[in-house]
């Protein structure tokens, strides 16, 4: 931890975005992370996406459960809403902000443990009420703030620090969302913002549940030898399948691509996705052939990443529910309860 | 682009700018921190080793640190280096028993020095303690040269002035006043082993124009003028006033006129600002005190009326100026009467040696000014050398300062019987600073204050004499914050590629963004494709070998660097790290020690 903050002098070339704000209005507190943990590389991914995608901080809300991850919120967008939840219940109290206001952006940031082991349930359901948010999980296959026991995503083999080896089957997040009928699930890698801040500015504008799984390295309990989440083995094994550009809605896609290998996906707003494949064969807009190559790869040993699924015309949540089109915390409060009377005559259509 | 050598000792030097800049390579921040610590006498003599004059150099010196300084990068004003060095000065206790030791046996070797001004005077500073018996001649009836006969003691009171003269004098420099050298020839032909001339730039620099002649009482040569009212030969001049010429010599005359009673004073600027010689804050100081700056006026002719002057006619310039702020045209545009009472001439200086004879061997260029080593400071005859505006020409004291360390080794070898030209390269030393995992030696957090200003006597009070020192030096509160300016440039990034992991978090940390990871390219395109494009190219980019990783390169744009060290607590591994630079930059009693680089150390570490 550091003792003095970050200098408030900056380059004096900073840019600045269409509000007219630096990146640095878009940081948070110091962290207080080890030096060197992945996680503080995708808080800066994320102050670098809201920053160019010129989101104005007070209509975010970052979310989080508990865990090293889970502490990242302070770190970013300081002048947002935050909301610190108990562990691995981040998702409810997600959905709760998100059904009173449906205008902020909401982020979730969680780890492989919040989201993995004891949150689990929790993940799942919101995956399958695509909730419009976006929800990166910072996997580094430990609980690293209790000290890095193996968590779900652990890989059979790999060893904890003090050489004991993981018995258990891992689970893959974005296997896992694609399953549940998910609507975007992107793979990435802390050490890789080239990829990695497209990833999630797609994933901010995308309408509903967005789930990123950012490789996230425990520098100081997983990043040994015998790790299968550490920098080196991330690097050694990284396999990126698809690369995604953002194009906000201002801008026309004026890079050259292949046909055949390039996708346009046109985000809700007019902004657009251009998937560029690395491999001709994949296809991320089917589920059967997505699962099938993530299998495949993973047993061969390599880490898949790229925007792996995207179905923009799943309906998010308030769309399932037929909610109405302003933000509740902004209707009227005679609206938003309409008195016994209104109520009375509710529950006598159900009689 | 190749991997950065920093084993040579330039490449972390010229990351401290202001010891880069200065020509006696003072360790700026290293005095800058024991000032921070209350350590003035150990501040003082850390700035005596390099510049001999601190006292004196804190008041008046050119200060070429100042407009090289980091922090005038990061924000708008550099840190008050020359002010703080008073600070220092001002501050300090008895370092009699730190001066150096005169041995009280000689070693047998004399030295003739021409001239009693700061190039001498250093000279004499740096034989004295290896027991040469120094024989300084002076034409004047007091040692300092200009210092004391051309910088006025509003700025340079003179009891400061001989307190540091005296502590070389009081080593036991055989000082002759009142004896001019009228012959080289015969000065040769007395038993010294060696000769220094350090007798300055002495001609001030005329203006033949019409008129010149025809009232001379009231038309002055500035340095000449100077040294009168230095005398106290003269100690009036007329209500108005015009000074002609906008260097410094410009600025002390105008300001000498104010105190001498002249009531309208205008200093008369053949060019626009930003093409003048003066220093900006001299001309601040200047204008403080309502002095006009009279720009594109160039001088024309002196009216005179029954015989006294009355004024002069001007040109009235204008000019072209390119895109790179050069001027590319120039006409007349008209004529302009200015009337006055005196006149001042400030137009520059020029050496002369009317006792040097042509004939002995001693070779003089094109402008009749003898050839002189620029590293060894020797002229083309053996065992005769050159410091001070003495040797190139007007410069200043710091620079003399500098001509006499260098021409004192060389007077050393010469008088052994060594070659002179060869000498020890300069050197350096890194040590970590690191004390804890997150704490350094040194104060990392940045100082947001702006520049303080030094505070000056009133107007009403400052002209009531001509010696009132106008500043008044910072307060306490004041160099406590100035001290925390400093953005400790010297406390370098030093970088270990084979530790990196590549997490990117110093890349993610770096509050001015100048670090990233990249695929190496040659400088012109990697320049642009930094975190921040590194626009400056003046300043260095520092490149690693391969990482261990992924083959890419770290590569630091030094020119924006605030030293917080936070890429160093960052970093996981201690790829990058904290370290005190320190520059061994050899001065005659270091050429004596065969260790002497890995002896050398810095006060306070
Ligand atoms: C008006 C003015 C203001 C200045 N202000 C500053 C300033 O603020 N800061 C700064 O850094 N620099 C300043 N300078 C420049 C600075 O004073 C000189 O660069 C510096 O003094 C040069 O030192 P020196 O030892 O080479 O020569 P000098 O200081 O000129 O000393 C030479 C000495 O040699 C003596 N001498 C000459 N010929 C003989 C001889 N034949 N025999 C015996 N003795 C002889 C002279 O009498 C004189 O005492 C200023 C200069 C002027 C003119
Ligand atoms: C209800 C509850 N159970 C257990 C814990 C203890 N605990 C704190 S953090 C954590 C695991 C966090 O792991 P992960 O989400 O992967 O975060 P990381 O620290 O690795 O980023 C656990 C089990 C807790 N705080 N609350
Ligand atoms: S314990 Fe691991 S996850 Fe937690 S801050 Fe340290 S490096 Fe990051
Ligand atoms: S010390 Fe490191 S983090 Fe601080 S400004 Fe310099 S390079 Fe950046
Ligand atoms: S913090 Fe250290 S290990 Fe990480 S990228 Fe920077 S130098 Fe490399
Ligand atoms: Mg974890």
């Amino acid at each position: 931890m550091s003792y003095i903050s970050k200098p408030k002098v900056t380059h004096p070339g900073l840019p600045r975005n269409e509000l007219g704000m630096t990146i640095r209005e878009y940081e948070g507190g110091m962290s207080t992370l080890c030096a060197g943990c992945g996680h503080d590389s995708v808080t800066r991914a994320l102050v670098q996406a809201a920053f160019e995608l010129s989101i104005p901080p007070h209509r975010m809300a970052k979310l989080s459960g508990i865990g090293c991850s889970s502490k990242t919120p302070a770190y970013f967008l300081r002048q947002s809403h935050g909301f610190n939840s108990v562990h691995g219940r981040m998702p409810s109290v997600a959905t709760g902000a998100n059904a009173a206001n449906r205008d902020l952006f909401f982020v979730g940031v969680s780890g492989d443990g919040d989201s993995l082991s004891i949150g689990l349930g929790q993940f799942a359901h919101a995956v399958r009420r695509n909730l419009n948010m976006l929800y990166v999980i910072e996997n580094n296959g430990v609980y690293g703030l209790t000290k890095g026991q193996f968590s779900a995503s652990a890989d059979i083999g790999s060893t904890a620090k003090k050489g004991e080896e993981n018995l258990q089957p891992p689970m893959d997040p974005c296997q896992l969302v694609i399953s549940l009928g998910g609507s975007f699930v992107a793979r990435s890698f802390s050490g890789d913002k080239e990829q990695l801040v497209p990833l999630l500015k797609a994933g901010l504008m995308h309408d509903g549940f967005a789930v990123v799984d950012v490789i996230s390295p425990c520098v100081t309990f997983n990043d040994h030898e015998g790790s299968t989440k550490s920098y080196q083995y991330t690097r050694d094994h990284y396999h990126p399948a698809i690369f995604a550009d953002y194009i906000p809605p201002s801008e026309e896609i004026r890079a050259q691509y292949d046909e055949g290998d390039a996708m346009p996906v046109t985000l809700h707003d007019g902004s657009q996705i251009v998937l560029r494949k690395a491999d001709p064969d994949y296809d991320p807009g089917d589920v059967a052939s997505a699962i099938e190559y993530l299998q495949r790869h993973r047993d061969a040993g390599e880490i898949v990443t790229g925007l792996l699924y995207i179905d923009e015309q799943k309906p998010e949540m308030h769309a399932l529910n037929k909610s109405v089109a302003e933000p509740m915390s902004s209707l009227p409060f005679q609206r938003l309860c309409p008195g016994s009377g209104a109520l009375k005559s509710l529950q006598d259509r159900f009689r | 682009m190749k991997p950065t050598d920093t084993s040579n000792p330039d490449y972390f030097h010229k990351v401290v700018d202001c010891q880069w800049a200065c020509p006696a390579h003072t360790d700026v921040p290293g005095y800058i921190r024991l000032i921070a610590q209350g350590r003035f006498s150990d501040a003082y003599m850390l700035n005596r080793k390099s510049n001999v004059f601190p006292a004196i150099l804190g008041r008046v010196c050119d200060r070429p640190c100042e407009p090289a300084c980091r922090r005038g990068r990061v924000e708008e004003k550099p840190v008050a280096i020359c002010r703080l060095k008073r600070v220092a000065a001002d501050n300090r206790g008895d370092i009699t028993d730190r001066l150096p030791k005169i041995p009280a046996t000689k070693n047998g070797k004399k030295v003739a020095l021409v001239g009693a001004g700061c190039a001498s005077l250093a000279v004499a500073n740096d034989l004295m303690p290896l027991g040469y018996e120094c024989v300084m001649f002076e034409a004047l009836d007091r040692p300092g040269g200009l210092m004391w006969t051309n910088i006025p003691a509003f700025r340079l009171p003179p009891e400061v002035l001989q307190e540091e003269i005296d502590m070389i004098l009081n080593m036991g420099v055989d000082l002759r006043l009142n004896t001019p050298i009228e012959s080289m020839q015969a000065l040769l032909a007395e038993d010294y082993d060696a000769v220094f001339v350090g007798t300055g730039a002495p001609k001030g620099k005329n203006l033949e124009i019409p008129g010149r002649y025809d009232d001379e009482a009231h038309v002055h040569i500035g340095i000449e003028w100077l040294e009168s009212v230095a005398f106290g030969h003269i100690d009036k001049i007329g209500d108005r006033v015009l000074i002609i010429g906008v260097g410094n010599t410009a600025m002390d005359c105008c300001r000498t006129s104010l105190r001498l009673g002249a009531k309208d004073v205008k200093v008369m600027a053949r060019k626009p600002r930003g093409f003048f010689k003066a220093s900006d804050w001299e001309l601040e100081d200047a204008e403080e005190e309502n002095v006009e700056i009279v720009i594109n006026h160039s001088p024309k002719e002196f009216v005179i009326e029954d015989g006294k002057l009355v004024g002069m006619n001007f040109d009235l310039m204008e000019y072209d100026i390119d895109d790179n702020g050069r001027i590319t045209d120039t006409r007349s545009v008209g004529e302009e009467f200015f009337p006055c009472d005196d006149v001042v001439l400030a137009i520059g200086q020029d050496n002369a040696f009317p006792w040097i004879e042509r004939d002995i061997g001693m070779e003089f260029d094109k402008w009749d000014v003898p050839v002189v080593d620029r590293r060894t400071h020797e002229s083309t005859l053996k065992g005769v050398f050159f410091g001070g505006d003495a040797a190139f020409g007007p410069e200043n004291i710091i620079w003399a300062v500098e001509h006499a360390h260098q021409s004192a080794i060389s007077i050393h070898k010469h008088c052994h019987g060594e070659d002179v030209a060869d000498r020890l390269p300069d050197g350096m030393s890194l040590a970590t600073v690191k004390m804890g995992i997150h704490e350094w030696s040194y104060s990392n957090d940045y100082e947001g204050a702006e520049r303080m200003i030094v505070p000056h006597v009133s107007l009403a009070e400052r002209f009531k004499q001509l010696n009132i020192e106008v500043e008044l030096g910072f307060d306490a509160e004041q160099a406590a914050t100035e001290v925390e300016r400093c953005l400790n440039c010297d406390i370098q990034t030093v970088f270990a590629a084979k530790l990196c992991i590549e997490c990117d978090a110093c890349v993610d940390i770096c509050p001015v963004d100048c670090l990233t990871i990249t695929a190496n390219g040659s400088e012109e395109e990697l320049r642009g494709r930094l975190q921040a494009p590194a626009t400056n190219l003046e300043q260095d980019l520092y490149v690693s070998g391969e990482l261990p990783q992924t083959q890419r390169v770290m590569v630091k744009d030094e020119d924006l660097c605030v030293h917080c060290g936070l890429c160093a607590e960052r970093c996981p591994t201690g790829a990058w790290d904290m370290q005190e630079f320190s520059l061994f930059h050899p001065h005659l009693k270091d050429e004596l020690s065969p260790d002497a680089p890995g002896k050398f150390r810095k006060y306070g570490t």
